[in-house]
């Protein structure tokens, strides 16, 4: 990751009447990082993309991506992005070679490098062997890849990802996440990436934002949110099976709750704080119960989106 | 302006819309209609003026009330010559401008409102291309085939129009003047009045549907002059083609500059 900043936001908002769809965001991206942004429909994520973009005009505040205003130099800039948009917006009526070499010269790819650009991504897609059919006739799956190619068919330096591995299997979402990685790593370029899949968001990003309503409720690395916004743990505590009732009894006693007590030996216990969990594992130990193992479970980003989405609920 | 992307971008509508049916079915059927099939029939005007208890009135009873430039260019032939030229030449001048109207609204309806509704708009509007361009690229690959299809209708039309009459007038009749000023200023004129209402028609709606049959409306004018000419009200002349060139050229203007303000990337993308 580099030290250059790729996308900038200062106080960005954008009205359509009385909504405001995104509410005085101010962010930063670094070049070649992997930067995630979560949230609700409506949260305000494919609005913020399509201002970065200079599709959108912005109500108030400013942007800069890859130093270059979206507002005045939209067309220098988008020479520079790829976006994936939410519904792969691909035509249907022509071939998947078309798709490409239609895109890759309106990206002023240079007519010489097009033909082996698009059997590249071909290639890479899994669509080599079907690309001489219209697209209409793909699967949900396919289209989605054909869009994503299409999104890298110039090598962006910055690609914007809406929602990229829906209607993906398993092992086809699996290789757009390392292409994901390798865009970053390899390429040295920038993800942003907008998606409603935490487990993707949690495993790809170095960051993440967190959007509600247009506003940003949280932003940092999923480490970072996990232990700002989840102060609570999940742990199992792994005890002498034959005195586990004895265990939850004890626990029960004293308020803790227990989530899951279905493996023999093994009690799962919730809402104890990381500071709280040694002194009630070492009062269980004092009741001279065995215990083999204590095994925290890390807050995951899932979490740490639920606890602001509690938080903003409350807040309305 | 980004030539390589205006020109990618007409090529690629032409391709999508060749593949319509909805779009195909029209631009072969009213040609081989209005070209083929009506001036051959013009070949059966004999038998016709002929045939005992004919329906068929008088020219001369139709032409009373005709502009006196139409009676003096229809003086020197007899009663199914008459028939011919007014028929071939005079009748289907007005009835010929329906040709570009038509080929440049269906197009721009499948490239401007068929674009959203294909859900195809977004990705486009994201490419490095400035509105401008966009709004040039899509008018132009509506234009330019309604322009060429008109030049290509009227030489077939022309074509069989002196073959049907050549037996009756002894001569060619067509090209004349008027249709030739009619062709090269009027048509595309008039393709640009379908473009330019079919352009702000799709900014309001979301389907070629929609957008094909509230812009069906355009061709209204050219049937009205369809009539004033089949009831001898006017003539269509070269100064009077001349004369509605200018006039739909100045429509065009007007019709264009309020696409191109309409059609603008932020307004297009809060709509999908």
């Amino acid at each position: 990751m580099g030290g250059e900043i790729a996308i900038q936001t200062r106080g960005l908002v954008r009205r359509f009447g009385d909504l405001v769809a995104v509410d005085h965001l101010s962010f930063e991206v670094k070049s070649g990082e992997i930067f995630g942004v979560i949230g609700h429909n409506g949260a305000g994520k494919t609005t913020t993309v399509r201002m970065l973009n200079g599709v959108l005009a912005a109500s108030e505040g400013s942007a800069r991506v890859l130093g270059l205003d979206p507002a005045a130099d939209g067309v220098s800039l988008r020479k520079k992005t790829g976006v994936l948009t939410e519904t792969p917006s691909i035509e249907e009526r022509l071939t998947a070679r078309d798709n490409l070499s239609l895109y890759a010269a309106i990206y002023g790819v240079p007519e010489r490098q097009v033909a082996l650009r698009v059997e590249d991504l071909l290639a890479t897609f899994g669509l080599a062997d079907r690309a001489d059919e219209k697209a209409g006739g793909f699967s949900k799956g396919m289209k989605q890849r054909l869009a994503l190619a299409r999104a890298l068919v110039h090598h962006p330096e910055v690609l914007f990802l809406d929602e990229p591995t829906a209607g993906l299997d398993p092992v086809l979402a699996r290789s757009v996440h390392d292409l994901i990685i390798q865009q970053s790593e390899t390429a040295g370029h920038t993800v942003f990436l907008c998606t409603h899949n935490l487990n993707e968001a949690q495993r790809l990003c170095h960051r993440v934002a967190v959007l509600g309503r247009g506003r940003l409720l949280a932003m940092g690395s999923p480490q970072e949110l996990s232990r700002q916004w989840v102060t609570t743990l999940k742990t199992t505590l792994e005890v002498e099976p034959t005195r586990a009732d004895e265990a939850i009894q004890w626990l029960e006693t004293r308020g803790v709750e227990v989530a899951d007590h279905t493996v023999p030996g093994h009690v799962t216990i919730q809402g104890v704080s990381r500071e709280g969990t040694p002194d009630l594992v070492r009062s269980i130990a004092d009741q001279g119960i065995p215990i083999f193992a204590v095994v925290p479970q890390e807050p995951t980003l899932e979490d740490v989106y639920f606890a602001l989405q509690g938080e903003m609920d409350v807040a309305a | 302006m980004n030539r390589r992307a205006i020109l990618s971008i007409i090529r690629k509508d032409l391709k999508v819309v060749a593949q319509s049916k909805a779009v195909v079915l029209p631009l072969i059927l009213v040609p081989t209609l209005m070209f083929i099939v009506i001036p051959a029939l013009a070949a059966f005007i004999p038998s016709l003026v002929k045939l005992p208890g004919s329906n068929m009135p008088r020219l001369d009873v139709l032409l009373r009330g005709a502009p006196p430039g139409l009676t003096a260019a229809l003086s020197g032939y007899n009663d199914t010559q008459k028939y011919a030229v007014w028929m071939l030449v005079y009748l289907m001048a007005p009835m010929f401008l329906i040709l570009p109207v038509m080929v440049a609204s269906v197009i721009a309806a499948d490239s401007f409102a068929g674009e959203k509704e294909r859900k195809t708009l977004e990705a486009l509007l994201y490419t490095p291309t400035s509105d401008v361009d966009l709004f040039v690229a899509k008018t132009l690959s509506a234009w330019v085939p309604a322009w060429l299809v008109t030049g290509l209708g009227f030489f077939v039309y022309s074509l069989v129009a002196d073959l049907s009459a050549w037996s009756l007038v002894g001569k060619l009749i067509l090209p004349n003047l008027t249709w030739t000023v009619m062709v090269i200023w009027v048509a595309p004129a008039a393709a640009g009045l379908g473009l330019g209402t079919m352009v702000l028609v799709s900014s309001r709606v979301s389907t070629f549907q929609e957008a094909y049959q509230l812009g069906g409306i355009v061709v209204l004018p050219i049937v009205l002059l369809v009539i004033g000419q089949a009831t001898g009200v006017m003539y269509f002349d070269v100064g009077l083609v001349a004369l509605l060139g200018l006039v739909l050229w100045v429509i065009d203007v007007a019709l264009l500059w309020l696409g191109v303000r309409l059609f603008r990337r932020d307004e297009l993308i809060a709509q999908l």
